[in-house]
């Protein structure tokens, strides 16, 4: 269970994180939605100790995360930011095997081998494990960091918009992948995505955020409303429900 | 520094910033002249006369050299000696005198080789505006970067020439590449001022292009400016410039890009008319009230210049931080 | 996989070329009859052996000191001569020669080191504070970074009438290598065998500072660590034959390029490859205008930086 208890964080003067105190359930896809500049990457961030916060604690299965050694919280939480420009040249296989660093240190044991074939596998990885990062497509390049982070092996997955610079097709796949391992694997996946309809149709839970603060959290089915998403983005939307599923219009 | 933000928040009138500098410049020539002067006059006038001729053209050259250039490539951390242009003419010198042999050039009236020089310098000038400004849009930072290797590249290029020239020769040469603002070369003052002159009737001619190219290429080109000749004109005005002062007093890097920012923000607009006289008075109180200063007052010489290049790499440093080198 | 020991093999024949290259008569020959009382021997000994052995641990040494730098600041174009290090550790020599001209080598190694380290931290500290950081930018702000400090030190070296010896560290020389003048190198060596252990780290810190958050390292201890090989590294070289520019900027970009920026993989192709190159250039430099000899500074300026240039412009025409 990941517990934040009143967070804070503030660039000089603009509070951009404002109090959040939450628990993300355990388990299952958690999104976080919002409008721009709510907050969301930021806590993400903060959450997986990218960020230091000015007031409130962390904690992750009860471990705070800012007093935890920085290798034993790598075993139980991996993050992906955005945007991961990288200079250095490394092929997919290098990448996803650093996925790996925080149990063997660089050193592979027969172990980390099959968890980085798995991950490579699992992501349809194997054709281009020996390409470099620079001579990959965007989609092919998200898919790889992805790769790593699976190959991390841990109970929690943060993942700051995954669907940033992926096209439909890709941005489902990614999704149906979060949601496989969080089925298949038990993982909790907890994301920052920007498409309501995306959060609507994947996730168990939503958290929605605005002005740095959390203003609702619940079910999709007690977020995806026209009512909350008013609240939350200040303009009419309507929800219709297709196959079971709630997709939202917010077409004029 | 203080008063030149104070006076740009002010926004003092450009002419009356002009006045001002030529007073402070008046000033210093009196200064320069007379402070601690013993002997005959007859001795200290055409003497130290002489060196502020010297630096009058070569601060000019600077200084109306690195604001065209800066117009013509439309920023304000490019200088035509990043660009490599003195370490250019270094190496042509190098050159000569690798292939025309030591003894010999030795022999050659200094001005001849410097009207050589100088011709090599233009066409130069002429290929770097051909990759410049033909193909693909290149970005600000490739090309400084570029330009400091390609100095870079000329510098070592040239030792390595100068070593193998016979030590014995190159011996001959060296009061040749060594020059320093304190050094008169008296055997070049004349032609550089013809030079000097030349080149400032052809810019006054076309000096109501200037603030035009300032807007930008397509701008320009709107308003009906043939672009492509102003533009390969103005660089071959600049290679003349630099091959005068790097030929009176040796490379200086970052000089161009002192005075030039600094009559920027004294000025506070981008025209022309103000601008260039403003960054030539510059020029020439940093030298002559430099020089004053540092001989004069402190006693130590020569040191002008790395002084200079210090304050040079501090403000193209702060222009960087200050989110100028777009 | 036997690529490797082929390159070694490659460097060691180089090396012993260049025991053989030089103005007095050094030949199997002669070292084999041992004539004029074995002076032969004693130049192989006391002159050409340390001269070959500086030429490679300094070539190892700064070819890594660029690979680190260059995963540290997460740019290609890096290294001790585009970041200010280099000079810094100038400066710090002549900080010693002024104050304290009877310190021994290994006291004015460590305060270059210091001076190094401090200067490059600097670096590091303005790039942080640029707004529109972009590739190019970095080195440019590092050259001028060097710039200012080198005008720094000129202008103290000239006060101090020390510009003759200001001279001998700014264009890398390996003619006065003797026997009992070059063994700093040696730190220089088990830096680089320390780089290889910590390659993975390095690594990892090439990704980014939340890559490797994420990876459960300590970043900042990361960056301690390489900054302070590459300051050694940078110092000893300084200290015992001057500095030797773009080298630590070509060896690493040419391995880049064929082989990847996985350090455990690429540390000996650099390593080899930076003594090879060294090798290579310092054989040319005797040879072109034999007897008189080139000094490798200005050897590797000018090969160097045609090939900075090349890198520049094809990285060009590859991204438009």
């Amino acid at each position: 269970m990941i517990i934040t208890k009143g967070i804070t964080k503030a660039y000089g003067g603009t509070v951009v994180v404002d109090d959040v105190s939450i628990a993300l359930p355990t388990r299952g896809i958690t999104s976080i939605i919002g409008p721009n500049g709510a907050g969301k990457s930021t806590m993400l961030s903060i959450i997986s100790r990218l960020l230091g916060m000015d007031a409130g604690t962390v904690t992750v299965d009860g471990m705070d995360v800012t007093k935890t050694p920085g290798d034993v919280l790598a075993r139980r939480l991996s993050i992906l930011r955005q945007d991961n420009h990288m200079s250095a040249r490394l092929t997919v296989a290098d990448l996803v095997a650093f996925g790996r660093y925080p149990y063997s240190k660089g050193r592979l044991t027969v172990e980390d081998k099959r968890h980085i074939d798995e991950a490579i596998a699992y992501l349809n990885l194997e054709d281009l494990r020996g390409r470099f990062l620079d001579e990959l497509s965007g989609g092919q390049r998200q898919r790889a960091f992805v790769a790593m982070v699976l190959c991390q092996d841990t109970d929690y997955v943060l993942l700051d918009e995954p669907l940033n610079n992926l096209d439909m097709k890709h941005a489902m796949g990614m999704m149906k992948l979060m949601r496989r391992a969080a089925n298949e694997l038990g993982k909790t996946v907890v994301l920052v995505l920007h498409d309501i309809n995306f959060a609507s149709w994947y996730s168990d839970y939503i958290v929605a955020m605005k002005d740095g603060k959390v203003v609702n959290h619940g079910s999709t089915e007690d977020i995806i409303n026209p009512d909350a998403l008013r609240a939350i983005y200040d303009m009419n939307i309507n929800v219709h429900e297709i196959g079971g599923q709630r997709i939202s219009l917010f077409y004029d | 520094m203080a008063d030149v933000l104070m006076m740009a928040r002010r926004r003092v009138e450009p002419a009356h910033v002009l006045a001002i500098l030529c007073a402070v410049a008046v000033l210093c020539v009196v200064l320069f002249m007379t402070l601690g002067a013993r002997g005959s006059w007859s001795f200290i006038i055409p003497f130290r006369g002489a060196k502020v001729a010297q630096m009058a053209l070569v601060g000019y050259a600077i200084a109306v050299s690195t604001v065209l250039f800066q117009t013509v490539t439309h920023n304000r951390i490019l200088t035509p000696s990043i660009m490599g242009f003195d370490a250019m003419y270094v190496l042509i010198q190098t050159t000569l005198v690798f292939f025309i042999g030591g003894l010999a050039t030795a022999t050659i009236d200094p001005r001849l080789m410097f009207v050589l020089e100088t011709v090599l310098m233009v066409a130069f000038a002429l290929a770097l505006f051909r990759w410049l400004f033909t193909g693909a849009q290149r970005s600000l930072h490739l090309l400084v970067l570029v330009g400091i290797i390609i100095g870079t590249f000329f510098r070592s290029f040239s030792s390595f020439m100068q070593r193998i020239i016979d030590p014995n020769e190159f011996a001959i040469l060296q009061d040749r590449f060594f020059a320093s603002f304190n050094t008169v070369n008296s055997e070049l003052l004349l032609i550089s001022s013809i030079l000097i002159g030349a080149v400032s009737v052809v810019a006054w001619r076309i000096h109501s292009t200037f603030d035009v190219l300032a807007l930008g290429r397509e701008n320009a080109i709107n308003l009906g400016v043939d672009y492509n000749r102003v533009v390969r004109l103005i660089l071959i005005l600049v290679a003349i410039l630099v091959s005068v002062s790097t030929a009176l007093v040796g490379p200086v890097t970052f000089f161009g890009l002192l005075v030039a920012n600094l009559a920027y923000i004294m000025i506070g607009s981008a025209r022309h008319r103000h601008v260039i006289p403003a960054a030539a008075l510059l020029a020439f109180i940093c030298l002559v009230g430099g020089q004053m200063l540092l001989e004069r007052v402190f006693a130590f010489n020569t040191a002008l210049s790395i002084i200079i290049e210090f304050l040079g790499g501090v403000v193209f440093i702060l222009l960087i931080l200050r989110g100028a080198a777009r | 996989m036997l690529r490797l020991p082929l390159a070694a093999a490659a460097v060691f024949a180089l090396a012993i070329v260049s025991l053989f290259v030089g103005v007095s008569d050094v030949s199997i020959a002669s070292l084999v009859s041992g004539g004029e009382d074995g002076r032969a021997m004693m130049v192989l000994l006391i002159s050409r052996i340390p001269r070959t052995l500086a030429i490679v641990l300094a070539g190892m040494g700064l070819a890594i000191a660029g690979m680190i730098m260059q995963m540290l600041a997460r740019n290609r174009f890096v290294e001790p001569s585009t970041a200010g290090t280099t000079e810094s550790a100038g400066l710090g020599l002549l900080v010693v020669l002024v104050f304290f001209p009877d310190m021994p080598l290994i006291g004015k190694m460590i305060v270059a080191a210091v001076f190094a380290l401090a200067g490059t931290a600097l670096f590091l500290r303005i790039l942080r504070e640029i707004p529109l950081r972009s590739v190019l930018l970095v080195p440019l702000v590092g050259i001028m970074l060097g710039g200012i400090i080198s005008s720094i030190t000129t202008f103290f070296a000239y006060r101090f009438e020390l510009l003759q010896s200001l001279g001998s560290w700014t264009t890398g020389d390996f003619s006065s290598v003797l026997s009992g003048r070059y063994e700093l190198l040696w730190i220089a060596a088990a830096l680089t065998g320390a780089a290889w252990l910590a390659a993975d780290r390095f690594t990892v810190a090439g990704m980014g500072e939340d890559f490797t958050t994420n990876l459960g390292l300590n970043y900042r201890r990361v960056m301690t660590l390489g900054l302070g090989i590459v300051s050694l590294v940078s110092a000893t070289v300084v200290v015992t034959v001057g500095s030797i520019p773009f080298l630590g900027l070509i060896v690493p970009n040419v391995v880049s390029m064929l082989m990847g920026d996985n350090m455990r993989r690429a540390i000996p192709w650099i390593a080899l490859l930076g003594a090879g190159f060294v090798l290579v250039c310092d054989i040319v430099g005797r040879l072109i205008r034999y007897p008189y000899e080139i000094p490798i500074g200005t050897v590797v300026g000018v090969v160097g930086s045609a090939i900075f240039l090349y890198l520049l412009l094809r990285r060009e025409a590859r991204y438009g």
